[in-house]
This record gives structure tokens, C-alpha cells and sequence, in this order.
């Protein structure tokens, strides 16, 4: 990082709680960012524009830099939300540390799954990520050997048990080349979905989310663990 | 007619005060260079517009009651207790010290023994108004030659208590026998004990049932009525006023309405103060100096020579840094008002003749005066000759424009400025202790020489255009001035202030700052995880307990913040919390337990 140009204070302007939409962004490294950090400053640039209650940004990385997170505040605003984004790099195949604690943490049993545990039925779930290898580098001959679909069953599996519809993700791949004017067209995109929601084309496509009961004597009643 | 004369007085004073004082700052000798001045101006040898000085002096000197008031606030009982050896130890070394030299020199000259003892013990004194004042002038108070020169001014008042009796014996066949001596003794001590107790005991309870009449002037009143009691109480019984003050300063130092009393008494302290300066001013009997200006002269450079030189002696063992010798030195060589006293009480007992008490008051008189004059001087050429080449104590001069400004470089500015250094960010380093710049820049730090609290310093070290203002100085009181000061002037800065206290939090946060630091917080945090670690915790729940406290705990001290002045209902808030964590702990503890247990997991030595 040049010490002449010292990051913009990062701290988040009292984000705003109870929105329609509501974007989750968790990037450990957003000043190294090419992609997630454009990708940021079109859903705040768009929030200003929105009526207030349409979308609110959450920045984990910035509420929580000592991954402390307040739950309460995490469930009050996903209790509001009807699409919930999650904004995140790909990280070894998976998500950055921050947003798996988060749920951990705020995808409570009893809360999020399980008996009574119906906070979050019937929303909307969007994964927004980018790859640093490209398209081509996900293919079986290729040094990640899978189609990056083979990534997607754990979120998608999440978003079944909590009883949400697992929207057709939004992924750039090999965000470290990207163009400028690609991740401009990827950014606009994205901003331009944030504000149609729910009015996508493809949205009639996706089906129902599936019903997962988790049924009462599969664990013992309030045991808190990850779902296995 | 009394309307009359009171009003002229006002007239001749304040305007010649306000005249002379910025006039003298304009010229850069300070403040009390200005009332002295006006002083000789108005008075007797002067304009002439005022002719009885003596009556104004007894009046004004309620100013030094006040300051040492105010003095007294500032000092913690434990904190007095604690500078309890270099009270009676170096203090006293200081007074019978250069009383002892002065004495034996001046019957070496052929003086006569009553009259070397009484001048000595005079002279040996030094001006509390003009040493503490100027301490307070240059901000300089907290540093360790502004706690020797109040060690030292300290043992001063509580002697001049034993000096003031034994003077009179002098006198050939001296009066009085030992029976009232000890009849006096036991009303002193009794009075100090009923100030003590009653400071203690009914002070507080007292202050608070008059600032529940939430009439702002009462309070004042009660806060006048409390020194001036006080002091009466303490003349009654022949003590210092002075040191009577102090003591109830002392002893409300750690009450709640400390802040209050201090903006309520500063005033009338300021002016009052003024007032005795003036007033020496006027004393000073040009007649005597005239008559004998070669004696005069020579009396003066030699006791301020003899006691400049117990102090330099003092200064190199104590030892105080080098480069705040000088006005440690300069501030306690020269006489003071205690002199004054002691050679009426010795005149009026035919100790001394009456000319020879005026001479002497002219000495001392003649050294109050030159003790700015020295301080100019010493600022000019002394320290910058010992600061020689290897430290450059220079105050910052060149403009700076770095984005950010650490004010005070103790051991938490210290820490700030190592992390950010490390990351590229080269701030503008201020601190105004010597002996801290001295050993700062043998480490090769950059730090600039300056009071904190100063806007045209600020304004040079770039607060202008800093984005960040790091407030991290130790005294409490520089570090509101210093925030105050940057909230009116620099708006445009985010201040990060470290805080002593809850209570220095909350002045804080009332002045709108809101990146604010309770400096022990997070260490202690960090030794209860390492006390929990030990006990069989997991050092990560050791971790994520101690955060959770953490946020707790600042969540709860900003809520409590609009309550910050009432006592009972603080406590009362700050317990409930206390509660609300420990249920809130337990019953996650409970739940953790029966999970485990219906997991059919033993209960080990887990908590």
C-alpha cells in the first residue's frame, strides 16, 4: 500500500438496519480489491439513490474487524430483508472467514433451522462472487478440476435448511484480470439486479425453495452446531 | 464619597491592568512583568494615583489564598502523600539551606546576629505568586521541576508558621513565655484537624445539597465563602491562609464538583492575583533604593546568587533535567511575600529598625521584579546554551502539514506514533516535557517542543490540514484545553483522545469527541484472559468473553454519559449493568452445561 495515499476512513455510516434488500459484502482485504470493492461502491452509490428501506450494505469486514459480531443486529436486519446478498471473493473454494462465523454466529438454530427456527422461510438468497482464476481454469482438465458449480451445493444446501430460494449466483471469474471495462459492465450489472429485485427475468425459472424440516429428534433440542 | 473612591480605585487599577498586561505579553515578558509595571506606574513614585499600596497588598494577597486553592485541587491527597519526601526533604534543604549561607555571610560582613538571622530567614524565602503563577503561565506544572518549585513553596508556608513565632524572640528580652507558645501550637493543630475532618465529613454532603438549588451564583458564592472561611479560620489561629487553602483544595480534589470550583475561583484568582502584583509594585520605596542603590544592588545579586546556587546544587541531585534548571533556579532564588511579613512582624518587635525593614522588603521587592526579566533572559540565552547543539529545544517554527498530529509523546502517544510509523505515516510529534523530547530523540524520534494547548503552535504543527489529531496527553486538564481548543479552531480534524478515567471519558465525550480510549481498558482485558487461560478456559472463549465484555462495557459507558453528573443514579445504572453481564454470562454457562450433559459429554474440568 503507498503510504502517500492512506485508505478512506472505512468505517461503515450507521448501517442501515430493516431494508427490502439487504447486501451482506465480506471481503478481508478490500483495499486489494479489484472486484468486490467496485462492486461495493455501486450498491452504496445505488443505496443513496434507492428509497430508504430498499437496500441496505453491510460491510462484515469493517462492522466487525475483531469478529465480534452483534448478533441481534445481524437477525434484525436479515428479518427484514426479502433478498439477502452475500458479496464475497471465493476463497479456497468457499467463503472468507468473517462471513462463515457470521453464520455460525447469526444462523442460529431455532433461529434460522430446526423447530421454530423459521426466520428466514421464504426469502431470497443471491450469491454475488468473483474467482481469482478464470472460467476456463474450472474445468476438469483444467488445475481447479471442476466446474465452479460443484463450489455451490454448500450455499445452496444452507439456503434450502433455512427454507430460502437459492437465486441463480452472479460470479465473475478471474477478477485479477479483469478488464477495467469488464468489472464497470460486472458492476452495473450488479446494481442494475439490486434495484430491479424482485423483477428479474430469470426469477420465474427458479423453483420454490425446497422444505427441509430438520425433525426434533435429530439432535438434542438446543444444541448449538454447525448442521451437519 | 465611599461610592467615589471605590470607583476611581476600580478605575486606576483595572485600566492600568489592562493596559500594561497585554502590552507585556505583546513584548513577550509575560503577564506578571505587566502588573508589576502597572504597579510602579500608578503608584506612589509613579503617577501617584494611588498612595496607601500596603492596604491593596493585604487585599490582593487573597489571590495567592486562591491560587494555592486551586493548587490544592489539582493535588490528590495520595498524590501530596507521595511528594511528601521532597516536601520536608529537599524543601527544607532549600530553606535552611540558603538560610544557614546567608546567614553566615552576613555575619562575616560584620552584621548584627539579630539582624543576619531575621534577613536571612527573610530573604531565604521565595515568591509563591510569581513561582506558581508562572508555572501555571507556561503549562508547566506536571513536569518534575514544577513539582520541586511546589515542594518547595509548600515547605515554605507550613514553616513560615514556626519562623513568624520565633522572630519576635529575637528581641532582647523577648516577651512571651513558652505557656501561650503551646496554647497556640495546640489551636493549630486543632484547626488543621477540624479543616481535615470537616473537608472530609461535610463538604461534599454540603456542596451537593447547594448544587441541588441549581442556582449557578450560589454555587460560586459557596465556592468563595469555602476559601475565605477557610483562610479566616487558619488567620485566626496565626497559620497561613495560604496553607489553609491548600489543605481544603486538597481535600476536595477528588470530589465531584473539582471542575466546578476550579472554573468558579479562576477568576477571581486571576484578578486577585493581578492585584498583588500590582500592589508590590506600588510598594516599592524608591526613596530607600535611592539612597543606598549600591548597598541595595549588592544585597540583591548577593542573596540571589547564594540561593541560586543551593538550587543549582539541588536541581543536579534530585536530579531535575537539565534544561528545566533554570527556571527551577530562577523562580525560587528571588524573594517573596512571606519576606515581607517576616520583617513587619520583626520591625514591629524591634527586632529590626523600621529603615532597615524597608530596605529588605526593597530587596526582595527588586528581586520579584527581576525574576521575569531572568525568565526572559534564560528562555533567550541560558536554555539554548545548556540545550547546546544536541538537542534543539526550539519550539516548532516551520509549518508542518503531515495528515496527522500526536499531542503528547509519554508512553501512549509513544505506541501511537511507533504503529503508525511502521505503516508510513509520518505524524507531527508534540510534547512539551524536556527531559521526554531529550530521551525521545536519543531513540531518533522526531519530536517537536510545544505546549499542546496552544492554537498559533497548533496551528504551525498543521492542524489546519491534519486529518487525525492524536490527544494523548497524560494531564487531564491540558488535554480538555488542548481538545477545546482543537474542536473551536480545527474543525475539520477527527480527534483520537486517550482518557485517563471514566470521568475524563466523559468530559470528552461531552466536548463531542467520539474516538475515545480508556487507557487501561484493553491491557486489563488482556490479563483477564490470561487469569481465565490459567483457570482452564479455552484462550479463544477467553477471547471472545473479554470482547463481549468489552463491548459491554463501552456500550453501557456511553449510555451512562448523559448521567454523568449524578452520582447516585450512576452507580445505580453501572450496577444494574453489572448485573445484566453476569446473568447474561451465567445463563449461557447453564446452557452450555446442559448441552453438554444431553450430549452425554463428562463434565471436566471445563468450565
Amino acid at each position: 500500500m503507498a503510504s502517500t495515499d492512506p485508505p478512506a476512513a472505512a468505517v461503515d455510516p450507521a448501517p442501515s438496519a430493516g431494508a427490502e434488500v439487504l447486501v451482506i459484502v465480506a471481503h478481508p482485504e478490500l483495499e486489494q480489491s479489484r472486484a468486490n470493492r467496485r462492486l461495493l461502491q455501486a450498491a452504496r452509490a445505488l443505496q443513496g439513490k434507492l428509497a430508504p428501506g430498499r437496500l441496505a450494505v453491510r460491510d462484515l469486514y469493517a462492522l466487525y474487524p475483531d469478529y465480534l459480531i452483534d448478533v441481534g443486529a445481524e437477525q434484525a436486519a436479515l428479518a427484514a430483508a426479502r433478498l439477502v446478498v452475500w458479496q464475497q471473493p471465493v476463497r479456497w473454494y468457499g467463503m472468507p472467514p468473517l462471513l462463515k462465523l457470521w453464520l455460525d454466529d447469526v444462523l442460529a438454530f431455532g433461529w434460522a433451522y430446526g423447530p421454530d427456527g423459521h426466520a428466514l422461510r421464504g426469502k431470497d438468497l443471491w450469491l454475488v462472487a468473483s474467482t481469482g482464476g478464470p472460467e476456463d481454469s474450472y474445468r476438469p482438465d483444467s488445475y481447479n478440476r471442476y466446474f465452479f458449480d460443484a463450489f455451490l451445493p454448500p450455499y445452496e444446501q444452507t439456503a434450502a435448511l433455512c427454507g430460502m430460494r437459492f437465486l441463480p449466483p452472479l460470479v465473475l471469474h478471474g477478477a485479477h484480470k479483469a478488464s477495467h471495462a469488464d468489472l464497470a459492465a460486472h458492476a452495473a450489472i450488479y446494481a442494475q439486479k439490486l434495484a430491479d429485485y424482485p423483477d428479474w427475468p430469470e426469477i420465474d425459472a427458479v423453483e420454490d425453495c425446497i422444505e427441509c424440516a430438520v425433525p426434533s429428534s435429530a439432535r438434542p433440542t438446543d444444541r448449538v452446531v454447525e448442521p451437519a | 464619597m465611599e461610592h467615589g473612591a471605590w470607583l476611581t480605585g476600580s478605575l486606576i487599577y483595572l485600566g492600568a491592568a489592562v493596559i500594561a498586561v497585554p502590552v507585556a505579553r505583546f513584548l513577550g515578558l509575560g503577564s506578571i512583568i505587566g502588573y508589576l509595571g502597572a504597579g510602579i506606574l500608578i503608584g506612589p513614585w509613579g503617577l501617584k494615583l494611588v498612595t496607601r499600596p500596603e492596604d491593596m497588598l493585604q487585599f490582593a494577597e487573597f489571590g495567592v489564598v486562591l491560587m494555592l486553592f486551586l493548587i490544592g485541587l489539582e493535588l490528590e491527597p495520595q498524590r501530596l502523600w507521595s511528594l511528601r519526601k521532597s516536601i520536608f526533604g529537599w524543601g527544607s534543604l532549600q530553606l535552611f539551606g540558603s538560610a544557614l549561607l546567608l546567614a553566615f555571610g552576613a555575619l562575616a560582613c560584620g552584621v548584627d546576629w539579630r539582624l543576619a538571622v531575621v534577613a536571612a530567614l527573610g530573604l531565604a524565602m521565595s515568591s509563591t505568586a510569581i513561582g506558581l503563577g508562572t508555572l501555571a503561565e507556561r503549562n508547566v506544572t506536571a513536569t518534575t521541576s514544577g513539582e520541586a518549585v511546589l515542594s518547595v513553596s509548600l515547605l515554605q508556608d507550613i514553616a513560615a508558621i514556626p519562623i513568624l513565632l520565633i522572630v519576635p524572640f529575637l528581641a532582647a528580652g523577648g516577651e512571651g513565655g513558652a505557656g501561650p507558645g503551646w496554647l497556640d501550637a495546640a489551636k493549630a493543630i486543632g484547626t488543621i484537624a477540624v479543616i481535615i475532618l470537616g473537608g472530609r465529613l461535610l463538604l461534599r454532603p454540603a456542596l451537593r445539597w447547594i448544587a441541588k438549588s441549581e442556582t449557578p451564583e450560589i454555587f460560586t458564592a459557596a465556592s468563595l465563602l469555602l476559601v475565605v472561611a477557610t483562610a479566616a479560620l487558619m488567620n485566626a489561629v496565626g497559620l497561613s491562609m495560604a496553607l489553609g487553602a491548600f489543605l481544603a483544595g486538597v481535600l476536595l480534589a477528588e470530589s465531584e464538583y473539582r471542575r466546578e470550583l476550579e472554573t468558579d475561583i479562576e477568576p477571581f484568582k486571576g484578578l486577585l492575583l493581578g492585584l498583588f502584583f500590582i500592589a508590590v509594585g506600588m510598594s516599592i520605596d524608591f526613596a530607600v533604593v535611592a539612597a543606598q542603590p549600591f548597598l541595595i544592588a549588592a544585597v540583591v545579586v548577593a542573596f540571589l546568587l547564594v540561593k541560586a546556587a543551593v538550587l543549582w546544587a539541588m536541581a543536579r541531585t534530585m536530579p531535575i533535567p537539565q534544561l528545566e534548571r533554570p527556571v527551577f533556579v530562577i523562580l525560587l532564588a528571588q524573594g517573596g511575600e512571606f519576606g515581607f511579613v517576616v520583617f513587619q512582624v520583626a520591625a514591629n518587635n524591634g527586632v529590626i529598625s523600621a529603615p532597615v525593614s524597608s530596605f529588605l522588603v526593597a530587596a526582595v521587592t527588586i528581586s520579584m521584579i527581576l525574576t521575569p526579566l531572568m525568565l526572559f533572559a534564560a528562555d533567550r540565552w541560558w536554555i539554548p546554551f545548556l540545550a547546546g547543539g544536541r538537542v534543539e529545544l526550539e519550539e516548532l517554527k516551520v509549518p508542518q502539514n503531515e495528515p496527522v498530529i500526536i499531542a503528547g509523546f509519554g508512553r501512549y502517544g509513544q505506541i501511537v506514533g511507533r504503529m503508525l510509523f511502521a505503516n508510513g505515516v509520518r505524524p507531527t510529534v508534540l510534547d512539551h516535557d524536556a527531559e521526554q523530547i531529550e530521551a525521545m530523540r536519543r531513540f531518533g524520534w522526531r519530536v517537536y517542543y510545544g505546549d499542546a494547548t496552544r492554537l498559533d503552535l497548533m496551528r504551525t504543527a498543521g492542524a489546519d490540514k491534519a486529518r487525525v489529531i492524536v490527544v494523548a496527553i497524560d494531564d487531564i486538564e491540558q488535554s480538555i484545553d488542548c481538545v477545546k481548543m482543537i474542536r473551536s479552531n480545527f474543525a475539520n480534524a477527527t480527534i483520537v483522545a486517550r482518557a485517563r478515567n471514566v470521568q475524563h471519558y466523559y468530559e470528552l465525550h461531552e466536548l463531542g469527541v467520539r474516538l475515545i480510549e480508556r487507557e487501561t481498558l484493553d491491557s486489563a482485558l488482556m490479563s483477564a484472559r490470561s487469569a481465565l487461560e490459567q483457570l482452564g478456559w479455552q484462550p479463544h472463549q477467553a477471547r471472545n468473553l473479554a470482547l463481549r465484555f468489552r463491548r459491554h462495557n463501552v456500550e453501557q459507558l456511553a449510555a451512562l454519559a448523559p448521567h454523568r453528573a449524578d452520582e447516585a443514579r450512576l452507580i445505580a445504572a453501572a450496577r444494574q449493568g453489572r448485573q445484566q453481564l453476569e446473568e447474561l454470562f451465567a445463563i449461557e454457562r447453564q446452557q452450555a452445561a446442559e448441552r453438554q450433559a444431553r450430549a452425554g459429554w463428562s463434565g471436566g474440568a471445563d468450565p
